[in-house]
């Protein structure tokens, strides 16, 4: 084996690691400032164990939640990157490595043979999103453990263009107040609008890589994002659903041009264990390890 | 809202003690079993492998390492076991229950019309460990004292533990047909009519 593809898959499979028992930056911020609104009823107790299984998870080394997701990463890599050939190699040996060390989960189900594959590694799996960031010499990785609670209310559709940006506020209320209330709230949700139906689910995952508590560019989807992330919040689910004074860490809304006779939108959301990580790797493979300011590998 | 401790086996005078909103700390026997475990039990006809009369079934799909233990050549140990969705195993709970004797569901969400039958007939409850707390509960796992069905995987297998004082499990079906996670359906319900109500020509981008 090569030894940049030996560097690689050690320091994702690190990463992989850390991020499994370490939630970012921005949603340990976030889960402290409702901890501190939500002082009625269950929801105080419940923040509490949420707390206590954080620190434990620290301490212990141990992944926070059992369900470690399957697999998926989202690459953006530099055009200048020099080692493009080794990446996916390299991912695929970080993702056996770190499910026998970390431990992870082994989740990989085979379809229609119906066999877990017992490390992870399956067909598609572990799943990699690619882009190109021209004039770049870095490779930009997220890993994202979705656990199969919080996958549960995804979907997408196409609306009619007539349904109007209420028929997509509509089926995401829909879709929180019924599936919503399993996926381990408060969730993050990521909304896509976009001309058919792959390619807003595909931006509905990608609003999940961004911060809690950013906002879109387009001043029209920040509206929007506050005004569905308030409603969300009056129907106070609390934190598994137990009510309260909330119910969701935020939303967020990524949009590609649509088609003029249809208006398509895809729904993911992200539990309150929102495993995301992301790391800046350089040619040199030293990095930044951007979402968990600190933490050393 | 009181607070029980209860042990397995778990008799019907405990049960008929609790009502939605209580909260349980349980000691003794808990298997777990998820969606593969009850279609064996309920869709194919299998016996379980094991009795679980008065025992609590965990609907959990743990992370488990194999460790060295001295004559025990497949020892276990818990590394992170939270509660999944109990709704996915509507379809069979209540059929599981009548089979098995269990007394206790644990699990994360509501259950729906028929586990809620399910526990009426059957003297039982289903409860909620809080979700995403994984490390939590395995360290009020005492021992993992085997597995059945192993060949379903990790997630899918039946796994049987020895907890200690494990919880806080919240009561969200009683005995007497309450469902605390429908009664909220309901409450969640109104306020999101109110809701879409409030956004009505707030999102007219369409010009």
């Amino acid at each position: 084996m090569s030894i940049p593809r030996e560097q690689l898959s050690a320091l994702v499979a690190s990463f992989m690691s850390y991020s499994a028992g370490h939630l970012p930056d921005d949603v340990k911020l976030r889960l402290a400032q409702m901890k501190e609104i939500e002082n009625e009823g269950f929801a105080p107790d419940i923040y509490n164990v949420m707390e206590k299984n954080m620190q434990l998870a620290d301490s212990l080394k141990r992944p926070s939640c059992q369900d470690t997701g399957i697999p998926q990463f989202f690459a953006r890599v530099g055009s200048k990157w020099p080692y493009m050939d080794i990446i996916e190699d390299a991912l695929i040996d970080a993702v056996k490595e770190a499910t026998a060390k970390a431990p992870l989960r082994p989740n990989a189900v085979e379809v229609f043979d119906e066999k877990n594959t017992g490390n992870n590694i399956g067909t598609h799996s572990p799943w990699i999103d690619w882009e190109i960031v021209k004039d770049s010499d870095e490779l930009e990785l997220y890993f994202y453990m979705a656990g199969g609670g919080c996958s549960l209310p995804g979907f997408s559709k196409v609306l009619m263009p007539l349904e109007g940006y209420e028929g997509i506020a509509k089926a995401v209320f829909e879709q929180m107040t019924t599936y919503g209330v399993n996926a381990c709230p408060p969730c993050l949700v990521g909304i896509g609008i976009a001309g058919s139906s792959e390619v807003a689910a595909k931006l509905s995952k990608k609003a999940l890589l961004r911060q809690v508590g950013s906002h879109n560019p387009n001043p029209k989807a920040a509206e929007m994002e506050k005004l569905i992330e308030d409603g969300l919040n009056s129907i106070g689910l609390g934190p598994g659903g137990f009510g309260g004074k909330l119910s969701v860490m935020g939303v967020n809304i990524e949009q590609a041009s649509r088609h003029p006779a249809t208006l398509a939108m895809g729904m993911s959301t992200a539990c309150w264990a929102h495993r995301r990580a992301g790391i800046k790797i350089k040619p040199d493979f030293t990095y930044d390890f951007f979402t968990h300011k600190g933490a050393v590998l | 809202m009181s607070t029980f401790e209860f042990k397995t086996p778990v008799s019907d005078e405990d049960i008929k003690k609790v009502h939605i909103g209580d909260v349980i700390y349980l000691t003794g026997d808990i298997v777990t079993g998820r969606d593969d475990v009850h279609h064996r039990v309920v869709i194919s006809g299998k016996e379980p492998p094991v009795d679980l009369k008065g025992k609590a079934i965990f609907h959990a799909g743990p992370i488990m390492k194999k460790i060295n233990a001295e004559g025990e050549p497949d020892k276990y140990k818990v590394i992170s076991v939270g509660p999944t969705t109990s709704m996915r195993m509507e379809k069979a709970q209540a059929e599981f229950l009548e089979k098995t004797g269990v007394k206790i569901i644990i699990g994360k969400g509501g259950m729906g019309p028929k586990t809620t039958q399910g526990c009426i007939d059957n003297c039982a409850i289903h409860t909620i460990f809080p979700g995403g707390c994984a490390v939590v509960a395995a360290e009020e796992v005492v021992d993992v004292e085997g597995v059945e069905w192993l060949d379903l995987g990790m997630p899918e297998a039946m796994w049987r533990l020895k907890a200690e004082k494990f919880g806080p499990l919240i009561v969200s079906i009683d005995s007497y047909g309450n469902n605390l996670i429908e009664n909220n359906k309901v409450d969640f319900n109104t306020k999101r009519e109110q809701a879409l109500e409030n956004l009505k020509g707030k999102l007219s981008y369409m010009e």
